[in-house]
């Protein structure tokens, strides 16, 4: 085909990195969902008055770049020598970071489930967790879709951040083979379609919910 | 029964209820009229707890609904209430409508409450719909619905907020059949409706709403025959 000095252990070497930022993704969007869930819901409860000091909060993670807050987390955890090591600084910062982007669309899907259906459902003796759980959850959840697939899509390109805190994830890993290689295109074009194998599920996977969700 | 002891009921400055009393015996079908704004829908969401009253008391079947230790959610299953818009929840089967609340609620088995949402669907001319989503369904389908699924819940009492209203006028009259129905089977009733048609066959008494204030109740002959209250007749005579 052509020549190139890429080696089967550097294709390993490649994984490897995409292992972890599959991994990186994965805890935070996993944990920056349980808590958006939970954060948009006591939103949603509280109202706006009491809520305000979460909102804050949030709108603080939703604001400053994800690379200053990795920087400042990472600093933080050894000012207050918790010992943590770069992946779990990095899950931390993310999954908040996620957390706060997270909320905003929970938020989003709960009201717009009309108050009039669930009023309906606590007409029937439903408490307030049932009404959660059988009606607003699966609706909210249609609504949500896909706001959250984009979500998780940008968290993952967003991981390539970590990289500052000295974590070899996809990005770092294609630098290093480019630095060492010389190569740099075609390191970087295999490196993109790595980032796209990964994606393309996730979003077919949104666009397949959605589909066999439109016949309600 | 339900008992109606000097209801009264705020919504910041404006006061909608302005103490109203009102019994209602077992067996009865009682319909509530009156212009818009009169409060007829807040006394309606007062009774099953829906919405809190600022002084007096409703009881039903001896339980105040308003009082601390009173579990609404047990005491909602005896009074099924069917509202203008409908209330589909959309991502559910006209089955799974219906079967939701007594699987989650009462606790029923599936199998149970299967066999009583389809007798209930049935029986509201549904049957053949049972599959079907609510989004593929007229209004007075969707309305017929919302009357099952509160009837699977074998409440004791129906209260019914203008469920015609909201609806094309081809599709009232599949809707009034219903309600038809289950009053000549004896369910007790309170029904707020604008079809004065339906008040006058249907009820046992006619209650007046004006401005928050029960202004007349009567049996429907004397309500519509004979009115006494002033703004009554005003609002009979622009009513036909
Ligand atoms: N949740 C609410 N908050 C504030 N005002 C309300 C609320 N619900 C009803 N109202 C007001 O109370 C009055 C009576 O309403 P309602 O009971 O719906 O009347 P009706 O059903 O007879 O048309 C209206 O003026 C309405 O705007
Ligand atoms: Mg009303």
């Amino acid at each position: 085909m052509f020549d190139t000095a890429l080696t089967l252990a550097d294709l390993g070497f490649l994984a490897k990195g995409a292992a972890m930022t599959l991994a990186v993704t994965a805890v935070s969007v996993l944990a920056g969902t349980v808590l958006g869930v939970l954060f948009g819901v006591i939103r949603n409860q509280v109202g706006p008055y009491w809520s305000m000091p979460l909102t804050f909060l949030l709108d603080i993670f939703r604001s400053v770049p994800l690379l200053i807050q990795l920087v400042l987390g990472n600093a933080m955890q050894s000012i207050m020598k918790l010992g943590w090591a770069p992946f779990t600084t990095s899950c931390v910062v993310l999954s908040l970071y996620t957390a706060a982007y997270c909320t905003e669309i929970v938020r989003g899907g709960i009201s717009s489930v009309p108050a009039t259906t669930r009023r309906a459902a606590r007409s029937l003796g439903m408490t307030w967790w049932q009404d959660m759980r059988y009606i607003v959850a699966p609706l909210a959840t249609r609504v949500s879709l896909p706001a959250w697939i984009g979500l998780t899509l940008g968290v993952m390109k967003d991981s390539a951040l970590v990289l500052w805190l000295g974590l070899i994830e996809l990005l770092r890993a294609s630098q290093i083979l480019v630095t060492r290689l010389q190569e740099p295109l075609f390191i970087l074009l295999i490196c993109g379609a790595i980032y796209f194998i990964i994606s393309f599920p996730i979003a077919r996977l949104g666009g397949y919910l959605e589909r066999r969700w439109s016949n309600d | 029964m339900i008992e109606i002891e000097n209801v009264r009921k705020s919504f910041g400055q404006l006061e909608v209820l302005k103490g109203i009393n009102l019994t209602v015996e077992k067996g009865e079908v009682l319909t509530i009229i009156g212009g818009s704004g009169s409060g007829k829908s807040t006394l309606l969401t007062c009774i099953n707890g829906l919405e809190t009253i600022d002084s007096g008391r409703i009881v039903v079947d001896g339980t105040d609904v308003h009082a601390k230790g009173t579990d609404l959610n047990k005491l909602r299953r005896k009074l099924g209430i069917v509202f203008q818009q409908f209330n589909a929840f959309p991502h559910l089967t006209v089955l799974e409508n219906v079967m939701l609340a007594p699987v989650k609620v009462l606790g029923q088995s599936k199998a149970e409450a299967e066999a009583m949402a389809v007798k209930q669907l049935t029986h509201v001319g549904l049957g053949d719909k049972l599959k079907v989503y609510p989004s593929r369904m007229s209004g007075g389908q969707q309305q017929r619905m919302a009357i099952a699924r509160a009837l699977a819940m074998s409440p004791a009492y129906m209260l019914f907020d203008e469920v015609t209203s909201a609806l094309d006028p081809q599709l009232v009259g599949e809707v009034l059949d219903t309600l038809r129905m289950l009053a000549s089977e004896g369910m007790t009733m309170i029904c707020v409706t604008h079809e004065m048609k339906f008040a006058r066959e249907v009820s046992d008494r006619v209650a007046f709403f004006h401005k928050g204030v029960m202004a007349e109740i009567a049996p429907p002959e004397a309500l519509f025959g004979a009115p006494k209250d002033a703004d009554l007749k005003t609002f009979l005579a622009a009513t036909h």
